[in-house]
């Protein structure tokens, strides 16, 4: 039960965020809410591969668009509890879409990770649009018409309360996976491959674990997104969303879940802020700024926000040594 | 076999554009050991800069050879400025940071190229001018040689032995060279790597601008987002032919050429995408460096 305390006490804390929410704002900003927590998932298993074990790889939208149409068509098409357990049913479903999307970066990962460098980043890139092309060429997946009317929750606060659930399971597995001895092998990998080799480390087998593990969590924001928009077709899994998921890890500093976190929120709340200066100037300049903003972030502070510490380092490395001295 | 022979024609005009734009990417890989995503969005803003050379000085109404030399050349100095001031301004400062911080620039200045000119030149396609006329210069049977696939393959053929004279005729060349197999090295020896890359950068970005021009000759529509899969293919090719040589790009954008035609035409159109990704995660699995490139192993 002691393992079990943090979590629950997140989850509390959590749901109360989320009663706010449902009563404080509109439904404009709790969709955005919404799209927050795919997001966070999304950098949070991103940031197991890219922070943690130190390789690249830029097709997570291919495992996210796995996971949504797995989720959306056996929403579609299968029904084996009663409609009043929809929940139960959905959280089954989105088990099936991350093992699903485990299963495809299994198969990716095992032949691409034996290569070091940046072959991998080239591997995903590709499997990501041909995840994207095959999805256009199959007609009982909708073709590039996509699927429509994919059932969603009933209410927003039931929405939140299950994008939550999954955050903290995300969280709080990629976190103890951390402290394990897995995750010290993860670092390892990441720190150097060669000494991580010559203490008996199985390298190639730690990054398929890490791969493994975030194509998961990354077919589980899939079918979140899919319940959620109702609607997807193969263009919402562009390079451009792999990208997205590589800018929220990056910004939030590599290695780093509270960072992944922060940035989430950043990136997804930045383009909608910045939305009433396309009203002042007329010209859509959002993304303009965005790209900006990471080339200069690259430039002046590589490490990106939290760099490798977690929020409660900071915590602990200057709020209370200043409260001592 | 008449339309085989057609096809073979096609596919060797489109894997020279692929070529040119390969061997962007490749070179700087060579060099920099880095994928230069905003290399497509230089071909973009090269494409774009010839369409409104054209239009300034009212060349459209002339169409032919001249008119051709005139826009590659400006296309030309337009990306190479283009490219310097990338690297200067973007990846010099970067120099010495991870690989992956140099990768995401790399990413950020493609998405400012792309929205940017969304703003600039706006979003809407425009139709490219009229460079020079579109004829039969030999035809057998049903076998057709037109005028745009001589040029582009002339073009391009100019263009590869140009490059080809440069890396290993010229000092620069042997610079450039010895910059890529060991920057370190080479600066004791008196190269300075710094110049060098920027000249690289130079070299790349006008053979991409030589190949965005072709490129609007022959698909008279441009758009701020017509790099992206084009620079894609281009990759493909370049890492199916060993990444960082320069002759495998070639090699491997003839392929790649040749073999989405061939899809084109036996198969589906809608698998040519695919193919592209299909051919490189092959590749990667039983070649990874490539047809052309060397394996090195790791020493520590």
């Amino acid at each position: 039960m002691r393992a079990l305390k943090n979590p629950l006490i997140s989850l509390a804390a959590a749901l109360l965020f989320g009663v706010a929410v449902q009563f404080g704002f509109n439904e404009y900003i709790q969709l955005l809410v919404l799209f927050v927590s795919v997001n966070c998932l999304m950098a949070m298993s991103l940031n197991l591969v890219n922070g943690y074990t130190g390789q690249f790889s830029l097709g997570h939208a291919g495992f996210m668009a796995i996971g949504a149409y797995f989720t959306a068509y056996a929403s579609l098409h299968w029904s084996f509890l009663p409609p009043s357990l929809s929940a139960l049913t959905f959280f089954i479903y989105a088990i099936g879409s991350g093992l699903l999307a485990a299963l495809a970066g299994f198969l990716v990962g095992l032949p691409s990770l034996r290569l070091k460098g940046d072959y991998l980043a080239i591997v995903t890139l590709g499997f990501g649009e041909i995840i994207r092309v095959a999805l256009l060429n199959m007609d009982f997946l909708g073709g590039p018409r996509g699927l429509a009317n994919i059932p969603g929750f009933d209410s927003f606060y039931m929405s939140y309360a299950f994008a939550m659930l999954w955050i903290l399971i995300c969280f709080f597995t990629i976190w103890r996976v951390m402290k394990s001895s897995y995750g010290r092998g993860f670092l390892s990998v990441r720190e150097d491959e060669i000494a991580a080799e010559a203490t008996g480390i199985n390298t190639t087998g730690m990054k398929v674990r890490a791969f493994v593990l975030s194509s998961f969590f990354a077919g589980v924001a899939g079918a979140l997104f899919a319940h959620y928009t109702n609607f997807i077709n193969p263009s919402s899994f562009t390079f451009l969303q792999s990208v997205n998921a590589v800018i929220m890890v990056v910004l939030g500093g590599m290695g780093s879940m509270s960072g992944s976190i922060a940035a989430a929120i950043i990136v997804t709340v930045l383009p909608e802020a910045l939305r009433p200066l396309q009203d002042l100037t007329g010209i859509d300049l959002r993304m303009v700024i965005y790209s900006l903003a990471l080339i200069l972030v690259m430039i002046l502070r590589p490490k990106g926000i939290f760099g490798e510490l977690e929020i409660t380092d900071i915590w602990r490395k200057y709020v209370r040594r200043s409260a001592r001295s | 076999m008449q339309d085989f022979v057609q096809h073979l024609i096609n596919g060797i005009s489109l894997g020279s554009i692929y070529a040119l734009i390969a061997l962007g990417y490749t070179m700087v890989y060579g060099i920099l050991k880095m994928i230069n995503f905003a290399h497509s969005d230089v071909y973009m803003v090269g494409a774009f800069a010839s369409y409104y050379v054209a239009r300034a000085f009212g060349i459209e109404a002339h169409p032919g050879v001249g008119t051709l030399a005139i826009l590659l050349i400006s296309s030309m100095v337009c990306c190479s400025l283009l490219g310097v001031v990338i690297e200067r301004l973007a990846y010099r400062p970067l120099r010495n940071s991870p690989k992956l911080n140099i990768l995401i620039t790399a990413i950020g200045v493609s998405l400012f190229l792309e929205y940017g000119s969304q703003v600039v030149f706006g979003a809407d396609p425009k139709v490219f001018p009229e460079v020079m006329k579109d004829f039969v210069i030999f035809s057998f049977g049903n076998v057709e040689l037109k005028s745009f696939d001589v040029t582009v393959l002339g073009v391009s053929i100019l263009a590869m032995i140009g490059l080809q004279f440069l890396i290993y005729k010229t000092k620069v060349g042997k610079a450039m060279r010895a910059v890529s197999s060991n920057a370190s090295v080479a600066s004791l020896m008196g190269v300075n790597p710094d110049k060098i890359i920027a000249f690289t950068f130079i070299v790349g970005s006008a053979l991409a601008g030589v190949g965005s021009v072709l490129v609007g000759m022959k698909y008279p529509k441009i758009d701020p987002l017509m790099g992206m899969m084009i620079g894609m293919k281009a990759f493909v090719a370049a890492v199916l032919g060993g990444i960082g040589n320069v002759r495998g790009a070639v090699l491997g954008a003839l392929i790649m050429g040749l073999s989405e035609e061939m899809v084109v035409a036996y198969m589906s159109s809608t698998y040519r995408d695919a193919l592209a990704f299909s051919i490189l995660i092959a590749i990667l699995i039983f070649k990874p460096a490539g047809l052309l490139g060397k394996y090195s192993v790791e020493k520590v």
